[in-house]
């Protein structure tokens, strides 16, 4: 039988209830039900996570990196989308 | 990590991105220089990625083997303690051989390839694991001084240049600070014990005493991997590594109560440092060459848990593939 890799998984752990899933890496899987195992094996082994999330790999869609100016640039010049920007009288700026 | 598990072979031009350009290579170096870090989907000059993944996957490699030798004396630990401590130990190397290689993977290279490598013989994993574990000292001995010179390594390489190796590196080196004190503790005991038991601690720091400092590598200047350091892969040289282990392994060692296997350790004032005897390189590079005692033992075991586990990928796979076949029919 020809040798097939198996596909490849991203890894995202809760690590407590009340925060985000994160990234943390990937692993090979035949399925899902064995993503699920594996990413439990190799990224959860000291109380790590409450929760894992597993997806293909190959269903991620990404932004290009080429098109980093495009896409992340036009906000470099809205210092106005920020608190900050607002200078208050000194009484009422902790606002 | 965010890998792409297409194998890309070397030299294929694979969109504008792969093309050697001035301007990409001065963004690049301006990145490096500001102590930034470079992604896997960023332009990189080709050496670099090939640099990275013949070191990451070595890397990774020296995991994988690296549970060969602790393996070894699972059956045979002492207590129920020392055997789960020594079970979750070996683990935990598995482990990291499975964060590094998916770090190597971001690169454009596929596991299989990898795996290919080291099971050929092609790719070069730490000499370290080419030693035997003849006692059970050893088991201390390698957690203290072996993953004591590792830990000394791999430091300075979570704050790396390459962001998915970097991030594998923190993992990592928060692991293997239980495995240095597992050992030590574990040697501490047997101090504790019988005039034979310390024999054999004794017995085991003299075997591995050397191999441990040859770890760090060739002395800076043998080395041939000079642009590393311009890349901010390698942040701080061999031999000031080697140096700082010795000094920092002097004392574990007169706290444990043994002697290091030196007669030319000590103290020098005027540089800060403890002086050490120079080092054999032609047996380093002996056992680097595949000639040290377990070479041939340690090749022979990876291929055949890979040749055993066959039919369990192959199951697995056909498994999936019918499940997802029964899915598509049902919907």
């Amino acid at each position: 039988m020809e040798r097939k890799e198996w596909p490849l998984w991203e890894v995202f752990i809760r690590s407590r209830n009340g925060l985000d899933h994160k990234h943390c890496g990937s692993v090979h899987a035949p399925d899902a039900t064995m993503a699920l195992q594996m990413a439990r094996d190799v990224y959860t082994r000291r109380l790590e996570g409450v929760s894992i999330w597993v997806v293909k790999a190959a269903d991620i869609v990404a932004s290009d990196p080429d098109a980093k100016p495009e896409l992340f640039d036009p906000a470099e010049d809205k210092i106005y989308r920020h608190p900050t920007f607002y200078q208050l009288p000194e009484e009422v700026n902790h606002m | 990590m965010y890998t792409q598990s297409l194998s890309v072979p070397d030299g294929e031009a694979k969109g504008p991105r792969k093309v050697e350009n001035p301007e990409y290579l001065a963004e690049f170096n301006a990145k490096i220089d500001a102590g930034g870090f470079i992604e896997a989907k960023d332009w990189m000059p080709e050496a670099y990625r090939k640099t990275l993944v013949r070191q990451i996957s070595q890397h990774a490699h020296s995991e994988i083997v690296g549970m060969l030798p602790e393996g070894n004396w699972i059956t045979r630990a002492p207590s129920l303690k020392r055997k789960a401590i020594l079970l979750a130990k070996v683990q935990d190397e598995g482990g990291h051989g499975l964060y590094l290689y998916a770090a190597a993977e971001t690169l454009g290279v596929s596991r299989d390839e990898l795996t290919e490598a080291l099971l050929s013989g092609k790719a070069k994993y730490s000499s370290i694991f080419n030693y035997p574990t003849l006692n059970w000292a050893d088991i201390g001995v390698i957690g203290w001084l072996v993953d004591g010179a590792a830990i000394m390594n791999q430091i300075p390489l979570c704050k790396c240049s390459y962001g998915p190796y970097a991030r594998a590196m923190v993992r990592v080196c928060k692991e293997e600070s239980f495995h240095q004190r597992q050992g030590y503790d574990l040697l501490l005991q047997m101090m504790k014990g019988t005039e034979e038991q310390r024999e054999m601690v004794q017995d085991a720091v003299n075997r591995w005493w050397l191999p441990s400092i040859m770890m760090f590598g060739p002395h800076d200047r043998d080395s041939i991997h000079t642009e590393t350091a311009r890349w901010g892969i390698k942040r701080i040289s061999n031999d000031d590594l080697r140096q700082k282990f010795v000094d920092a392994t002097v004392k574990q060692a007169e706290v444990l109560g043994i002697s290091l296997p030196d007669p030319e350790l000590k103290w020098n004032a005027e540089r800060g440092h403890y002086d050490f005897a120079a080092i054999d390189w032609d047996e380093f590079w002996n056992v680097v060459g595949g000639h040290g005692q377990c070479n041939v033992d340690r090749l022979a075991a990876r291929n055949k848990a890979w040749n055993d586990g066959a039919w369990v990928r192959e199951a697995a796979t056909a498994h999936a593939e019918k499940m997802a076949a029964r899915e598509k029919q049902a919907a």
